[in-house]
């Protein structure tokens, strides 16, 4: 008689030993004699750090108090970083002000806010106003000079708000700016691709610390006494050229992934070079260099610090400059933790929101 | 050789003129001398060797690829390096390639509706409308928020051809519509194509479906080496090759 099979055979459950925390465990910590010993290993040097470092931050650290004198305990004194915080967050602002930048802070968190979360209603009109009009309101409530705000010279700037405002002016001006000099770059006008190569190239083969040397030190030589440009300016301008070249580098890769046809089909379709960038290649390139545009601006953010060499306070050096206080001696190590654990949360968070927006946005071939 | 610009067609509206066009890539001379007509409603099928130029010949008509020398008219104007007349030739041809070329990052929609909302300044509703008309007559409608890569290549492929077609084009040019598709999906491509060529659409064809070519063209011909080395009734050159190369070609794709 003939083999026929009427009806699909059931599907059995497989092994006990490949599933649950046992078949877990089986697979990924003890598969082989040397992962169970790196297993071990592990293991014990957790359970050797781990503990000190959780009981110095927080079980045995000193939480309140004004004084050196209310550290007693042997763990971390988070009373330093406490009397200080004003000047970490807030550099020499003056304290009746600090209002102005919460605002401003604040402003720009919503507006960020609701630009990220999925399924806010009209994100196109705020993205506009945080593009046209929030860049003015932040320079005025920073700066002062109008509206009755008194002005806050650039000098008094400093501490955490110093290196947001680097950073964020850093990433709102390199992003477009990179994003044109890859368009350049690829261009088959001579002119427009040779300006956009040797740009890259330039500030590309130049190192920050030099950049900013040359802003702070070289070009107030250059330029005449009267038309002096404040110092924040120059590093920002400084730091946005910068990472600008580094960001069209990772746009034009992006550009060089999208297939010929996708071109040919928008070009057939009579559409112009620049709705063609806008609505066919651009969004499809940026969404491909995702990782590589957020691990710019994390660099970009990191490398505010050195600001501190020309003599800016950011966050790092206003930290550093308290450790000289002679009341409060022999704390650096509480202040170095508390600079790092911002720079992390910050940097972290960037990371899981651009992950999250790859999956977003990943039509590729979902089903 | 013309057989088929005699009889009544003589009076109707040139749409394309090629008149002695010549291309090179690089000392590659891939077009020699391409010469002629198409007229309104006719179906040309263009075939032959890998390499012979048949898809640089109709690209070169909305200028993916530049000519070098000679003159291509189309709908009157003549394809130069001014970009008015590059938009308006490509506004009046509608271009299906044979790797679909859908935008991935768009619903099918959405592809059907950027050119008429961006080009034609189309409004929204509008363009939306007359998508939806095309969509359901290639017979995808279903479809239409999904994004491309959630269709297989034939339906894929016929979203191509309502997109070119949400553009009102007088002229169809298709780059091996069919070449890129599994056997069971070539049917429902052709049938859209078939479809449309009752409809009296101008329509140039690369493609090696010679069943199709037999079944709509009203002109095939074939190129080897950038020359166009016979051109016929589907019939006369199916069944009466006149050029050597013509029958070894034919005699290895039938």
């Amino acid at each position: 008689m003939p083999l026929l099979i009427t009806s699909p055979s059931p599907s059995l459950p497989p092994p006990s030993s490949t599933v649950g925390v046992v078949g877990w465990l089986r697979e990924n910590l003890f598969s082989s004699t040397i992962n169970t010993i790196l297993t071990l290993v592990g293991m014990y040097l957790l359970y050797s750090l781990v503990p000190p470092v959780i009981n110095w931050a927080l079980f045995q650290a000193d939480w309140v108090g004004t004084t050196k004198d209310a550290c007693t305990s042997d763990g971390a004194c988070w009373v330093f970083v406490g009397v200080r915080l004003n000047q970490f967050l807030f550099g020499f602002y003056p304290e009746s002000e600090y209002w102005r930048v919460v605002v401003a802070f604040s402003l720009i968190g919503i507006l960020v806010a609701w630009l990220l979360i999925d399924r806010t209603p009209k994100k196109g009109l705020v993205g506009a106003f945080t593009i046209f009009c929030y860049p003015i309101i932040a320079y005025y409530l920073f700066y002062g000079g109008a509206f009755g705000l008194q002005v806050v010279e650039t000098f008094k700037w400093g501490g955490l708000m110093l290196t947001l405002i680097l950073a964020t002016t850093g990433m709102f001006f390199s992003f477009p700016i990179g994003i044109i000099l890859a368009l350049g770059r690829r261009s088959s006008m001579p002119i427009a691709k040779s300006m956009s190569v040797i740009f890259i190239e330039f500030w590309r083969g130049v190192p920050l610390i030099t950049v900013l040397f040359m802003s702070s030190v070289m070009l107030p030589m250059f330029i005449p006494e009267n038309m002096q440009i404040d110092k924040l300016l120059r590093a920002m301008i400084g730091i946005i050229f910068f990472q600008s070249a580094y960001m069209a580098e990772v746009v034009r890769g992006g550009l060089q992934a999208i297939p010929r046809g996708q071109l040919e089909a928008a070009e057939s379709l009579g559409l112009s070079y620049w709705k063609t960038m806008f609505f066919i290649i651009l969004p499809q390139a940026l969404k491909l260099v995702i990782p590589g545009i957020v691990n710019t601006f994390i660099a970009l953010f990191k490398d505010t610090t050195l600001v501190l060499i020309i003599g800016l306070f950011d966050l790092l050096a206003v930290v550093q400059a308290a450790f000289a206080d002679p009341k409060w001696l022999g704390f650096s190590v509480e202040g170095y933790v508390f600079v790092a654990s911002v720079y992390w949360v910050s940097c972290f968070s960037m990371s899981r929101y651009s992950l999250h927006l790859e999956k977003k946005l990943h039509t590729g071939h979902a089903r | 050789m013309t057989a088929a610009q005699g009889k009544q067609n003589d009076l109707n509206e040139v749409m394309v003129e090629l008149r002695n066009v010549n291309k090179w890539y690089g000392d590659f001379h891939v077009l020699k001398n391409i010469s002629f007509k198409v007229e309104k409603g006719e179906r040309i099928i263009i075939c032959g060797p890998s390499g012979c130029g048949k898809s640089t010949l109709i690209r070169c008509m909305n200028r993916l690829e530049e000519h070098q020398e000679g003159d291509i008219i189309v709908s009157g104007i003549t394809l130069d390096d001014d970009l008015k007349h590059i938009d308006t030739i490509r506004r009046d041809i509608g271009m299906v390639f044979q790797q679909f070329n859908l935008f991935p990052h768009l619903t099918v929609m959405e592809n059907c509706c950027l050119a008429p909302i961006w080009v034609q300044k189309k409004p929204r509703k509008e363009a939306e409308a007359i998508a939806m008309q095309y969509l359901e007559r290639v017979q995808i409608a279903d479809q239409a928020q999904k994004f491309p890569g959630q269709l297989s290549g034939g339906q894929q492929q016929r979203v191509a051809i309502a997109r070119s077609l949400c553009m009102n084009p007088s002229i169809m040019l298709f780059d091996e519509p069919t070449s890129a598709l599994d056997p069971e999906m070539i049917k429902e491509v052709l049938d859209v194509m078939i479809d449309l060529a009752h409809e009296g659409m101008t329509m140039l064809c690369v493609t090696h479906e010679m069943g199709f070519a037999k079944t709509v063209a009203n002109r095939v011909m074939f190129m080897d080496a950038g020359e166009i080395i016979e051109e016929n009734e589907p019939n006369e050159f199916f069944d009466n090759p006149q050029s050597d190369r013509t029958r070894l070609f034919l005699s290895q794709i039938l």
